[in-house]
């Protein structure tokens, strides 16, 4: 096959102004995911159900928590960082016995974020409720102002410390609801160790999207707020108490 | 009523070197158990995940509370015009500012991480309340410093009205802050009450009269100086004062908890069954702070001055006391987050009692800061004419050469 010069052009042409375009249609295309300073929108809120009614003794949630964020034991209870922890209750008047996990609420409205003199503690667009580990002074006062008894101080010396998960000895931390997973696109740890080992009591999603998992699961069934009477519209909802 | 002369401690006492080399040692041990802390970090003290803030906050708290206190001496000579105390103002502005000082080094030596006190200086959360503490303690200071020159400079003398009515409200906001470092806090049962505020301030006006006193006699005891009946017994009487409404606002606060159902776990850990915070409520706070204090002052025994300054310290150790009840007792009691639940088991001490003792560092921390006040205010003292030449009744008190005059009058 032979090509005229009228037919070189054209088809020359077109490869040009394909080169030239397709990087402008690739950056379309890129503009649809997110870009690192867009990850965090108020479009989303991200949230957890607990199913009591599925949660039994069992601590997987507790244990992958911790590996992933190298919260690191020293075998001191009183000192020891948790962010999150297995609770088992009875009910006063009829006795019934339920077993639960109680980590950081992720408040619409946190005392923790209100009481911080720095604005260390603060709560994402997107509802995660975070401390920045660089502007903590270390004054407990947001221990002293959550109504979860979600927080630790780190009272000595981290050792393994996961890259994404720095911690520092005199600062306080929680549960970071696994924030880098999420802005990966995954879901905590614990939502993931609880489907794969554990009986699949949680659910981790979008209480904003009406057509996520967990809309749909809060919308067919009754689930309550740890300490409704505090009116913070907590990002993390129980089945079952 | 004769021109008030001041002066300083004299150079060549020895005695009062060895009070500034005591307190010195105390300040420079208080250093060290802060560096010792930091060093390990907080599982060496009694804190934990718990008890989050221990006996270095509870001395820290008391320094603070006491500091505005210490200024009502002042206030009551340039707001109210009370001549009788004017002699005084000095004193009790330099008090204002030494303790302030060592209740904010307790403070900032406690913190997980002291070397960032830049960042709580550059990055403020203005709906905090600890926020609004650091402008009202730094206004405090810059303010009273204002007013203690307003007060020696003769020239000035006369805007020490306006710069004391400034110190008074600034003072009143300051206390109101401290308060509102508990009363804000919905978390806990203990807290979250607007009474503590306004009861926050009647103890500062206790605490720092009483530390006031103290300094007061001994300062003009140990410089061979006259303290005259009429100063000191209205000092005692106003002390008296401020003790019984002090266990006024104490008694309306668990008043309110004991009627409030939601609210009687909290009011029979302290008040029947809280061991340790029990005895103290009851035997630190209203039997050594308050009862006893008011036996003495408002009885004949008020005229000794020995049990008078006996009573001015134990409303000292009383008021330890009863911040330590607020503080650790307030923590000690285990947070609602489930009710109408027992706790059958936790990882985390839910709805358990918590554990705490002070450990040694804390309590050197703490008393290392009260060392600090003192030894700054005697260093002072030395340095400037904050301490009167004589507070006899006829150098002090106004009424003191009428009365004669009367009484002289009257014979003839």
């Amino acid at each position: 096959m032979s090509l005229n010069r009228r037919e070189f052009i054209g088809i020359g042409g077109a490869a040009l102004a394909g080169m030239a375009l397709a990087p402008g249609l690739r950056l379309v295309e890129l503009a649809g995911a997110r870009s690192p300073e867009e990850a965090v929108t108020s479009l989303q809120r991200w949230g957890l159900l607990v199913d009591i009614g599925k949660c039994h003794d069992c601590d997987a949630c507790v244990t992958a928590c911790h590996e992933e964020n190298g919260v690191t034991s020293h075998g001191r209870p009183a000192t020891d960082p948790q962010w999150i922890r297995k609770v088992t209750l009875k009910d006063r008047q009829t006795g019934y016995v339920t077993t639960l996990p109680v980590m950081c609420q992720h408040c619409e409205e946190p005392p923790c974020v209100d009481v911080c003199p720095t604005g260390a503690s603060f709560k994402r667009v997107d509802g995660i409720v975070l401390v920045d580990k660089h502007i903590c002074i270390g004054c407990r006062y947001c221990m002293m102002a959550c109504p979860y008894k979600a927080r630790s101080f780190v009272h000595e010396d981290t050792t393994n410390q996961k890259a994404h998960a720095p911690r520092g000895k005199g600062t306080v931390e929680s549960c970071t609801l696994c924030v880098h997973r999420v802005d990966a696109g995954r879901i905590p740890a614990c939502v993931e160790a609880c489907t794969k080992d554990g009986n699949k009591a949680m659910v981790f999603g979008d209480l904003k999207n009406p057509n996520s998992e967990i809309n749909k699961r809060l919308a067919s069934a009754p689930t309550t707020q740890l300490r409704p009477d505090l009116n913070l519209n907590t990002g993390v909802r129980y089945r079952g108490i | 009523m004769a021109h008030i002369h001041y002066g300083t401690i004299e150079a060549r006492s020895l005695g009062f070197y060895a009070v500034l080399g005591i307190l010195g040692a105390i300040t420079l041990a208080g250093l060290g158990a802060a560096l010792y802390m930091e060093h390990h970090g907080h599982w060496i003290t009694g804190m934990s995940n718990q008890v989050i803030w221990g006996v270095p906050h509870v001395f820290a708290v008391f320094l603070i509370v006491a500091a505005s206190g210490a200024l009502n001496v002042a206030s009551i000579a340039s707001v109210f015009g009370r001549q009788l105390y004017k002699p005084l103002a000095r004193l009790s502005g330099l008090l204002a500012i030494t303790l302030l000082a060592g209740g904010l080094a307790i403070l900032v030596l406690d913190l997980g991480r002291p070397d960032r006190l830049i960042e709580a200086m550059t990055y403020y959360n203005f709906k905090s309340i600890f926020a609004w503490n650091i402008y009202l303690y730094i206004g405090f200071f810059g303010i009273v410093i204002v007013y203690l020159w307003m007060m020696m400079e003769r020239r000035m003398n006369d805007y020490s009205k306006p710069v004391g009515m400034l110190a008074f409200i600034w003072r009143l906001t300051l206390t109101t802050g401290t308060g509102s470092i508990f009363g804000f806090l919905v978390a806990r049962d203990a807290y979250n009450s607007a009474i503590i505020a306004p009861m926050f301030i009647i103890m500062s006006f206790e605490f720092g009269l009483a530390i006031f006193l103290v300094v007061l006699m001994a300062g003009m005891r140990w410089t061979g100086r006259e303290l005259g009946d009429v100063v000191f017994g209205r000092l005692r009487n106003l002390l008296g004062v401020f003790v019984a409404a002090v266990l006024y606002f104490v008694t309306v606060y668990h008043l309110t908890n004991l009627y409030i159902t939601q609210r009687h776990g909290i009011e029979g850990f302290i008040l029947l069954h809280g061991g340790v915070y029990t005895q103290m409520f009851w035997l630190g706070q209203v039997i050594v702070g308050g009862v006893i204090p008011l036996v003495i002052l408002f009885s004949g025994l008020g005229k000794s001055r020995a049990l008078t300054a006996l009573a001015a310290i134990l409303v000292v150790l009383g008021g330890i006391a009863q911040i330590y009840v607020i503080i650790i007792g307030g923590q000690a009691y285990p947070m609602p987050l489930y009710p109408g639940k027992d706790i059958v088991s936790s990882s985390f001490f839910d709805g358990m009692v918590a554990m705490y003792s002070p450990s040694l560092p804390e309590v050197v921390l703490g008393i290392g800061g009260m060392g600090l006040a003192l030894v700054m205010a005697a260093f002072a003292m030395r340095v400037l004419p904050f301490l009167p030449q004589s507070l006899s009744d006829a150098d002090a008190d106004p009424h003191y050469k009428a009365e004669t005059a009367k009484s002289k009058a009257a014979t003839t």
